[in-house]
């Protein structure tokens, strides 16, 4: 992150001066007022106004490199869509060798997901959900787990006990929930502690 | 492989001058041993864990079409 301090007569003419010294425009970067400045008499004994202007690393060039570095280390040439939405940040990876990068059951999707959503919202104001996804894996998945909770939502039913299926992570915890959540015989919860919470159906 | 670990590691805390990874090879297996400054080992091993496990799950997917197994020793 670079920065500058640059001082002016007024607050708005050392923001300018700062913009100008790094060559950026008024929305790519963070203010902050040091001094606001003093009006002196006749422009004597009047203090300049000081700011700090930091040129923050737009959040998604850091994600988008982030990613790729680590991409490229594990060899494989994927190629990286990018969707920002409000504060959703999905990336979208393709290429010959992705299965690597979704692993078993998604756990390498996972691990990179999670990592890149802490790259992402470390040290900023913005937060953002993060999704990474590999050639249409969480639609995929979806239709898995959904077919999965049906079934033991049946045999849940059949043995009258509980069922309790293997760890997920939180979004696919939801999947089930959400499948489930119209059914009258059963009722799901989680339980466990990350990363163990795995859901429980009840008859 | 090391430079993977320090590719993974480096967004992660505030002092990436201090971030070490030492190899350990032997006959089965190779163990990477990753040292961070003692400010920002909660950063890499996070809640739980939860940081440590996904940095391992990357590294395991990276040594997947190695022979040796390998390790990754945290602090």
């Amino acid at each position: 992150m670079r920065q500058v301090t640059a001082s002016g007569q007024t607050v708005e003419e050392a923001v300018q001066s700062a913009l100008k010294q790094l060559n950026t425009s008024e929305d790519q970067v963070k203010i902050d007022i040091i001094d606001e400045g003093k009006k002196g008499f006749l422009g004597l004994f009047g203090s300049k106004a000081v700011v700090k202007v930091s040129l923050a690393e737009n959040q998604l060039q850091r994600a988008t490199k982030y990613l790729t570095n680590i991409t490229d280390q594990l060899g494989v040439a994927a190629q990286i869509d990018v969707k920002v939405n409000d504060n959703e940040m999905i990336f979208e990876l393709s290429g010959e060798k992705i299965a690597i990068l979704i692993g078993k059951r998604g756990q390498t999707l996972n691990a990179l997901q999670y990592l890149l959503h802490l790259v992402v919202n470390r040290k900023s104001d913005k937060y953002y959900t993060v999704i990474v996804d590999a050639e249409g894996y969480r639609a995929r998945r979806q239709g898995t787990l959904e077919n999965l909770a049906n079934r033991l939502a049946d045999k849940a039913i059949s043995t009258k006990r509980e069922v309790s299926l293997e760890p997920m992570p939180s979004f696919e915890r939801k999947i089930i929930h959400t499948t489930l959540q119209d059914h009258n015989e059963i009722s799901t919860y989680s339980h466990g502690v990350e990363p163990n919470r795995h859901v429980v159906i009840k008859p | 492989m090391k430079a993977l670990i320090e590719t993974i590691v480096t967004p992660l805390v505030d002092y990436p001058e201090d971030i070490s990874v030492a190899v350990n090879e032997e006959e089965h297996k190779v163990v990477y041993h990753l040292t961070v400054n003692s400010d920002d080992v909660g950063k890499v091993i996070g809640k739980n864990g939860r940081i440590a496990k996904a940095i391992r799950t990357v590294v395991y997917a990276a040594g997947s079409d190695t022979k040796k197994r390998i390790y990754l020793d945290i602090m």
